[in-house]
């Protein structure tokens, strides 16, 4: 079993992301649309990641509210990219067996006309075979 | 022979800690020419500078190589020690072992071993020293200064204080720059225009100083104390000497519907225009794209109502040519564009302004007339967001990189004085770290809080986005981990500053260097910071680095001092580590000449005996001009038949010195 430190590591070269970059502006959680349906917000991702604290993230609904519209990394200042490392975590879920949030048979029902391609993109990544 | 002294200086622990000092002694000891070798705590002390004199006096040296940090920390300091006990300051070689060998090596064995083989170099090239004078150069007792803000004006006041004769070049049609732009100054509030006119008007007539206001520098030749410029005076369209500044030529022009550059295009001017009431020089400019006559031919009422006579439209532009002993930078600074930060709705919205434009809304020389008014609709606001660090301390390619440092000062100078003049409007700041060194300067930022209740939130706005005539402000409040929503009627942003777009060009034509922000360099980040790394050029205000006002003035004065000090100079000694031509070798090809990035070399015909019965030829061979050249070395590579040398680095010295490390 990893500890949180390890996960943590892990998620930072999953995504690609250097969280000590942050200037802790907030701009990304400032632009997120998707901020009142999220426990954990996207300054949150980064400064969490950035101190090890991954188990809470692991639990949180933000993972999962996040719509991946990308408007916190073409919005940040100093390129942290917070979608990314939000991405990462989903991914340490999602790739352990069982994890899955969505059913694949589930998301055609969710679907309707007024959604944005980039959340139809994203609830696949959300969901994993 | 030659008779070598070798001193190991120590350098405290910055040497000593990685490299064994007295075996580097030891060993250079046994190299042959040496008769004399040592280590010392620090070489570069009065001690330590007793120690080398004593050295050579009693040992009689010929040469002396020391072993301690760059030659650029303390080349200069060693040759004048040497000359002190009656060497040719060009007998001296300097073997870097501290900043290429102990700052860059942990292993004292390893360290230890690269500083004999540096000292051994370093011996080896002394032994070909030849003793070298330097020539000398006359100084022209004049300054040119580049830039007419409040930089360029501070110095060529304090030059012209101490005697000597200052050209302002500026580009604008009217000196003062950006500070007369500015309402009121931090941290004591008091008004821009009243401090800075004066100092304009001392400029102006002060006898010692030349203004050429509506011109650029279009080329710098020359070296320190002998500079030569071409000025481009360009075309106003008003005889500068005839026109009084009465005005009446503005008021009746008909093309009136033109940006107004002084207020940032919140208004207009006409095409015939003075800049703003108290401008220097206080004559007026046709701006020929939007001039009537100038356009089509027709119209000509400027001319009609001149009284003085003073319109000309067939005026040219006028290129002068100048000669200076010194040079100042003060190109000053911009407000970046706003166009790649659309999530402010700068583009969108009226009302969403830069902080250089509030400062002209609440100006009283302003197009509101100081009453602080929407641009949109011409209503009072009353709330008020202000957000900071618009591209400043950015990582991305839309921002700097750089703290643009005046920002937190005049946010907080902004609110506050909103507050103070209208109690009924709400401001509020979005502020990732308020920065707030200066004298003073903390105690005003918390007054803007205590005092005028100005809401600091700690967070950034994420977007703006204009609705029903207001403005949305969405954004981050990070103490109390919210998303603040604010229905607000105007945005103010501030704005990171750029250096402005002719440091690039003004930076090649005096090859001074530049970073990569635009910014000039200083020749050291502490101890020279008013000098650029090329002699004879100086550097004064926001063209260094982002300055306050305090700051830029007392730049500009540390800068005028240094130029004083050149000025003062009857002549300078100019470096005799300059190309020589062995004309024997020269075969005339103008290779030399070619790369030569001074204009150093010249060809001319000599005549040169020659066996057989022709007795002699003439050949056409390289000059090099002592005074031009800077020992850059571009030649002495290129030279296809090995004629160039150069002084103090021959080519000669170079192979043994790499004969030395390879031995």
């Amino acid at each position: 079993m990893q500890t949180e430190k390890e996960m943590a590591n892990d998620i930072i070269r999953r995504s690609g992301v250097n969280p000590l970059k942050c200037m802790k502006c907030g701009k990304c959680s400032g632009t997120c649309p998707a901020y009142e349906d999220m426990d954990y917000h996207p300054h949150q991702f980064v400064s969490m990641v950035q101190k090890g604290r991954i188990n809470e993230l692991l639990q949180s609904k933000s993972i999962w509210t996040c719509l991946s519209c990308f408007a916190c990394i073409e919005r940040c200042p100093r390129s942290v990219e917070p979608a990314k490392i939000i991405e990462a975590v989903r991914l340490e879920l999602i790739r352990r067996q069982g994890c899955n949030h969505l059913k694949s048979d589930a998301i055609p029902e969710l679907l309707d006309d007024k959604l944005p391609q980039q959340a139809i993109v994203s609830a696949f990544r959300k969901y994993s075979k | 022979m030659h008779r070598i002294g070798v001193f190991v200086c120590w350098c405290g622990t910055n040497i000593a800690a990685t490299v064994d000092v007295k075996a580097v002694a030891e060993a250079a000891r046994k190299e042959p020419g040496v008769v004399f070798a040592t280590d010392y705590q620090y070489m570069c002390s009065e001690a330590g500078q007793a120690l080398i004199r004593q050295a050579i006096k009693d040992n009689a040296l010929t040469g002396v190589v020391i072993c301690s940090c760059s030659p650029r920390m303390h080349e200069a300091t060693f040759r004048k020690t040497v000359q002190a006990a009656g060497l040719n300051p060009y007998m001296l070689e300097i073997a870097n072992i501290r900043e290429q060998c102990s700052w860059i090596h942990k292993d004292i064995k390893e360290g230890t071993e690269k500083a004999i083989i540096l000292a051994r170099t370093a011996i080896a090239k002394v032994m070909l020293n030849k003793p070298l004078t330097a020539g000398e150069s006359a100084v022209t007792k004049r300054a040119l200064v580049i830039g007419g803000g409040i930089a360029g004006i501070q110095s060529a006041l304090d030059i012209a204080e101490a005697g000597y004769e200052v050209d302002i070049v500026e580009k604008q049609p009217t000196i003062g720059g950006k500070m007369t732009q500015i309402d009121k100054t931090f941290p004591t509030l008091d008004c821009a225009a009243c401090i800075l006119t004066p100092k304009m008007v001392d400029a102006a007539q002060n006898e010692k100083i030349k203004i050429f206001s509506y011109s650029q520098v279009e080329e710098v030749k020359g070296f320190v104390g002998s500079f030569k410029a071409k000025i481009r005076k360009k075309a106003r369209f008003v005889d500068e000497n005839l026109c009084t500044g009465c005005g009446d030529c503005t008021s009746k022009c008909p093309s009136k519907k033109n940006k107004n550059e002084f207020n940032l295009g919140l208004d207009n001017r006409p095409a015939i225009y003075i800049p703003f009431a108290q401008a220097v020089p206080k004559v007026a400019v046709i701006d020929a794209e939007a001039c009537i006559k100038k356009k089509t031919g027709k119209c000509g009422l400027c001319e009609k109502v001149c009284s003085a006579g003073a319109i000309k439209y067939d005026q040219q532009d006028e290129i002068i040519e100048r000669e200076y002993g010194a040079i100042v930078v003060a190109t000053g600074f911009n407000p970046i564009k706003l166009d790649k930060y659309d999530e402010y709705a700068y583009s969108q919205s009226p009302d969403v302004v830069t902080s250089l434009e509030l400062e002209r809304l609440m100006n009283a020389a302003g197009p509101t007339q100081g009453t602080l008014l929407r641009p949109s609709d011409g209503t009072h606001p009353h709330t008020i967001v202000f957000i900071q660090c618009v591209g400043s301390r950015c990582d991305d390619a839309r921002g700097k990189s750089y703290c643009s440092k005046i920002c937190c000062m005049y946010t907080a100078k902004h609110a506050m004085l909103i507050r103070e003049k209208y109690p009924d409007t709400d401001v509020h700041v979005f502020y990732i770290d308020v920065r707030t060194p200066g004298k003073n300067f903390d105690e005003f930022y918390r007054r803007a809080v205590e005092q005028y209740g100005v809401d600091y939130i700690k967070g950034m706005v994420g977007k703006v986005i204009p609705h029903d005539g207001k403005l949305l402000v969405q954004g981050s409040d990070l103490i109390s981990n919210e998303q603040v929503k604010i229905d607000a009627d105007m945005v103010v942003l501030a704005a990171a500053i750029e250096p402005d777009p002719t440091a690039r060009s003004v930076a090649t034509m005096l090859t001074a260097s530049i970073d990569t922000n635009d910014f000039f360099t200083e020749a050291h980040p502490k101890l020279r910071p008013v000098e650029s790394p090329t002699a004879g050029v100086f550097l004064s205000g926001v063209c260094q680095g982002p300055k306050d006002i305090p700051e830029t003035v007392a730049q500009a004065s540390a800068c005028a001092a240094k130029v004083i000090g050149l000025l003062a100079k009857d002549k300078l000694l100019s470096n005799p580590c300059v190309a020589r031509a062995d004309e024997s070798l020269c075969s005339g090809c103008s290779v030399c000449q070619n790369v030569c990035p001074y204009g150093a070399i010249t060809y001319e015909d000599r005549e040169f005996r020659i066996p057989g019965p022709k007795r002699s030829e003439i050949r056409r061979v390289a000059q090099v001009n002592e005074a031009v050249c800077q020992g850059c070395g571009a030649c002495t590579v290129a030279c296809p038949s090995g004629a160039m040398d150069l002084k103090g680095f021959s080519t000669k010295q170079i192979m043994a010195e790499v004969d030395a490390i390879c031995r």
